[in-house]
């Protein structure tokens, strides 16, 4: 029981206070210990006086609620100021409730028993489903438009339900999936090469270093090839070879040839894909299209996720929409780095705001970075750019065997082309020669590193490495000399040739890269670094794709489930579209069919009053500060912080010094920011503000969760364990489970769960790419 | 470089714009041209000026956002590229560059340089998909072969953006090419085939009623278009329209 009353606090006989004696208000609360009921009456004093006299003893049959009485001069200020610690306390007794009630495990995965093969047709069985006349009487919001998004928006509509989509952009073909280039993975044995489910089930739960769920990651590679069938039945234009069938390419960390692609816009070819599904269902007013407007808060009703409050970007009018069941598809919060391959506009508000309303927080600190972007130039740097890890099919990493020659370079005194082959250490054949330049990337960012940092960088920053097509040029160009009748050992013929095959392959990439860094990649090498790419870590979410509040669901990037601790290049396309093509709308429908008698949700309940409150409050904070600061400033001090305290490799002292850096940041934010303009206008530097208040947030969960896990895994490099060698050294005992984080008032409060992991038909073993 | 920039500014849609002069120094030469807009917005808001507002996201030429209208032409001087890729290593220290936003009666200006282009949108909910199912109970991939050159030539068409350099670089705000870049791709393959006929029609209409121009055949928008997309797909758009028209 959690009703708070007021009273006023007695320290003597009732009788013995005269009139116009002050008393200290206090609130009361009944709090519950354990499951038989036992508790006592807690007192809080809010330090608001008021004179006996000013004392309304039947406040409490008013409809106002407002203990004191219009005598009292300051009535109206008090009983506001009332109303807020009300507020501030049901938080916190919400709070309390959950500690006491953690004998009921609250981490359900709701795998379902049986053989892994069998489960998700199982599963899928036995799931309760919605009818189709019921599902019209269904509101589902979905926010954000990727691949996950979209296609979740598109195949909900399709299903009947009513679907309301939102995205921060101007359109939902401009979410980030779309500048996702490689490819994606599916388990269609094409090629003949021995590709089956298992292989690319046990490809990702190996690739994420084993701390995945089993049975998300079997129902990924079993859905996968549906994903092809689907994609191509609505015209995305794949690669396909002169016979007319679908070509594949290869991949870190996997050994056969399962990734589609459409040149180095697969991304794009996709999001188009899922926007077109969307457009039909637009059109068919199923779903109602909601541009430029930003979730800022979501709304829950009887505990269950009940509908968002949003800002349209255009004019900033604060809106509620509700629904029956809420799904995130927001992506995720590498944007948190400052320097990132993410859009700018990429944030983890969404995600962070369901947090602090319930939802636990899983894995935060399991960051991908890609070893392949195109290194910094300078401090007005807004952003980087990935070049596909494709290009590591043709391409060989090198930097210069002696550190005289790395020097040299770096001063412009020599090119590199200049170097013979026995002058150059190609560090990932030498060190992994089984899978070579193929190695996964968090191997390959950490070799990279491990080669900059001791002093082999090749550009002014000594922080890059070269990615060479000399030798594939050579290859292909012989290849196709050879195929055409002409002389193959004319050099210059033969570049020429083989410089045409490159093009057909990474075009799109060698132009990108030329017009960003003024070099032409077919004559010299491309300069590469590793940059922040993806977040394995997201929402904690079960086998439905369900949050832990109910009725709200995460999908794609914007949930932890299937990547571990590392993702396999082309995982990510594939993930997104098995979430919202084919998992979420089987699984929402187990939730919502409970609903089919609830009818339309009102939005003018108390919790969207609330709810729509703190959003406006927290407006008016910003754009009241009187700062000096602009949002860019914090942003980029958080970014530096995070990349080089908990970036690519951590330790204990870092770490924990990074969580006071932020604090004290965060509280610097608050103080000093400027936001300029007003909330009614087209106000980008607000817009931005509110997205980086919470990553300051996130940013301290982040450096807790990994100073938490003191192992080695994945992307998740802790200076402490590595072998001598210096690899990745896991540690099964005591960390082989999920980290789901409970959120209690501040990030620094947070409370640790664990889903324990199993692994029944994967050995546990430690990765090799030797 | 110090540079002069000429930026249109205007406060809402309903609000007249001007250009305002502004000059900036300390641009190098490896900013991308909206970071120069970054450091240009960082100290306006320093001395109290509003910043700039424009359209901007991935900032890896794919996502169609960045809109802007330099020096007369959209994107920039350079080829093949949108405004997020174009370099300052293009201009000379001291140039006055003039930024506009994309301009047509069918893009309303929103603020600044950020205009409206859901008319975009509505084009393709008129036809741009094909009407297939999301369940996953369709055909297996391989099972249609396509010929090579086609699913390329597709796959070309599918490369547009969305950007609308094309409508603001056309003298009669055309966006024929646009729309003859889906209507292209889908028609270049066999699932498309089958509701070609409504598709181009459809979309016409919706493209005309939106209020876009006509096609006067001049070529701009192909020289302007980011990714290339090329005139061809206008005329594979007519043949289909025409075709479309016999057959209705």
């Amino acid at each position: 029981m959690n009703r708070i009353t007021y009273s006023l606090n007695y320290r003597k006989p009732k009788e013995n206070y005269r009139a116009d004696d002050e008393l200290v208000i206090c609130l009361r609360y009944f709090h519950k210990f354990g499951s038989n009921n036992k508790g006592k009456i807690i007192k809080k004093s809010t330090g608001i006086k008021c004179k006996l006299s000013d004392w309304d003893i039947d406040w409490h049959k008013n409809t106002e609620r407002f203990p004191i009485k219009n005598s009292d001069k300051l009535f109206s200020k008090k009983n506001k100021l009332l109303k807020k610690k009300v507020k501030e306390f049901q938080f916190f007794i919400s709070n309390l409730d959950s500690i006491n009630t953690v004998s009921k495990p609250k981490l359900c995965s709701k795998v379902p028993l049986g053989p892994i093969a069998d489960q998700w047709t199982s599963h899928k069985n036995n799931i309760r489903l919605v009818s189709p006349a019921n599902k019209r009487l269904i509101d589902i919001i979905v926010v954000g438009t990727g691949l996950a998004g979209g296609s979740a928006s598109a195949t909900l509509a399709e299903l009947g339900y009513n679907v309301k989509s939102f995205c921060f952009q101007d359109s939902p073909r401009r979410a980030h999936s779309i500048a996702a280039q490689g490819g994606i993975n599916a388990a269609k044995n094409y090629q003949g090469d021995g590709d089956s489910t298992y292989r690319l089930f046990y490809d990702t739960v190996k690739g994420g270093d084993y701390r995945s769920r089993e049975s998300n990651v079997y129902r990924l590679a079993e859905v996968s090839t549906n994903i092809i069938d689907q994609c191509v039945a609505q015209g995305v234009p794949f690669a396909r070879e002169y016979g007319g069938l679908l070509d594949n390419r290869s991949f870190g960390g996997v050994l056969v040839s399962r990734t589609f692609y459409a040149k180095g816009q697969t991304g794009q070819q996709l999001l188009l894909g899922a926007y077109s599904a969307m457009n039909r269902q637009i059109a068919r007013g199923k779903i109602k299209m909601y541009n430029r407007h930003e979730m800022l808060d979501i709304v829950k009703v009887d505990g269950k996720a009940r509908g968002i409050i949003t800002r349209n970007l255009i004019n900033g009018k604060i809106e509620r929409h509700s629904a029956h069941a809420v799904v995130i598809a927001s992506g995720g919060y590498g944007n948190l780095f400052f320097l990132s391959t993410n859009a700018m506009g990429s944030n983890v508000s969404a995600t962070w705001k369901i947090h602090k309303k319930g939802a636990y927080f899983a894995n935060p600190c399991f960051t991908q970075i890609h070893p392949t972007c195109i290194p910094v130039s300078g401090d007005h740097q807004s952003k980087l750019t990935l070049m596909s890890e494709s290009l590591r099919n043709d391409g060989r990493i090198w930097v210069p065997k002696t550190m005289a020659d790395a020097k040299s370079i770096r001063d412009g005194e020599i090119k590199p082309t200049e170097l013979l082959e026995n002058q150059r250490d190609y560090y990932l054949e030498r060190r992994y020669p089984a899978f070579g330049n193929l190695v996964p990337r968090d191997v390959a960012s950490r070799a990279a590193k491990e080669r900059c940092d001791a002093g082999y960088g090749v550009n002014k920053t000594g922080e890059a490495v070269y990615l060479d097509f000399e030798a594939a040029i050579i290859r292909y160009g012989t290849e196709k000399a050879h195929l055409k009748g002409l002389d193959e050992n004319d050099d210059e013929l033969v570049k020429k040739l083989g410089r045409e095959v490159i093009k057909s392959k990474y075009g799109n990439l060698f132009q990108m890269y030329e017009k960003i860094v003024d070099q032409n990649p077919y004559n010299t090498p491309m300069m590469i670094y590793p940059a922040v790419h993806y977040t394995m870590g997201g929402i904690w979410v079960d086998y439905n794709l369900m949050t832990t509040i109910p009725g709200c669901f995460a999908i794609g990037e914007a949930n932890f489930s299937d990547h571990g601790a590392n993702r396999l290049g082309a995982s990510a396309l594939m993930q997104g579209l098995a979430d919202g093509y084919f998992v979420l709308p089987y699984t929402i429908g187990d939730y919502l069919a409970d609903d089919i008698r609830t009818g339309p949700i009102p939005t003018d309940l108390p919790e969207f009053d609330d709810a729509e409150e703190s959003v406006i409050n927290k407006i008016t904070c910003l754009l009241e500060n009187q700062g000096s600061k602009t949002v860019d400033h914090y942003h980029k001090i958080l970014g530096k912080i995070i990349w080089n305290k908990c970036g690519m490799s951590r330790n204990e002292k870092e770490l924990k010094e990074a969580i006071v850096e932020i604090q004290n940041l965060r509280k610097d934010f608050y103080k000093n920011v400027f936001v300029p303009g007003t909330n009614e206008s087209f106000n980008e530097p607000l817009a931005k503000a509110l997205r980086v208040a919470d990553f300051l947030e996130l940013g301290e969960l982040f450096a807790k969760d990994a100073l938490d896990r003191t192992e080695s895994c994945g992307g998740h490099f802790r200076e402490e364990s590595q072998t001598p060698e210096g690899e990745a050294m896991r540690d099964d005992k005591n960390f082989t489970f999920v980290s789901a984080w409970e959120y209690k008032g501040n990030p620094s409060n947070a409370k640790l769960h664990k889903e324990q992991l199993s692994y029944e038909n994967i050995e546990l073993k430690t990765r090799s790419y030797k | 470089m110090k540079l002069k920039l000429k930026i249109w500014r205007q406060e809402n849609s309903k609000s007249k714009g001007k250009m305002v002069l502004y000059d900036i120094d300390n641009v190098s030469p490896d900013m991308s041209f909206l970071e120069m807009m970054d450091v240009l917005n960082e100290e306006l808001m320093i001395k109290g000026i509003d910043p700039v507002a424009f359209d901007h996201d991935c900032r890896e030429g794919i996502c169609g956002s960045c809109s802007m209208f330099i020096n007369g032409e959209a994107h920039g001087p350079d080829r093949y590229v949108t405004t997020c890729q174009l370099h300052m290593r293009k201009f000379k220290d001291g140039d006055t560059i003039y930024i506009e936003p994309f301009r047509a009666k069918t893009f309303p200006v929103i603020k600044d340089l950020v205009v409206d282009r859901t008319a975009f949108d509505r084009i393709q909910h008129s036809g741009g998909f094909i009407s297939v199912n999301t369940s996953g109970n369709t055909q297996d991939a391989n099972s249609i072969p396509i010929e090579k050159a086609n699913a390329d030539k597709a796959f070309d068409a599918a490369t547009c953006i969305g950007c609308g350099a094309c409508v603001a670089t056309c003298k009669n705000s055309s966006a024929m090419l646009f729309v003859s870049a889906k209507v292209s791709q889908f028609a270049l393959l066999p699932q498309g085939e089958v509701e070609a006929t409504d598709r181009v029609i459809n979309m016409v209409k919706q493209m005309d009623e939106e209020g876009f121009g006509n096609c006067t055949n001049t070529g701009a928008c192909q020289v302007e278009c980011p990714k290339g997309i090329s005139l061809d797909n206008i005329a594979r758009m007519n043949r289909e329209l025409v075709k479309a028209q016999l057959k209705k």
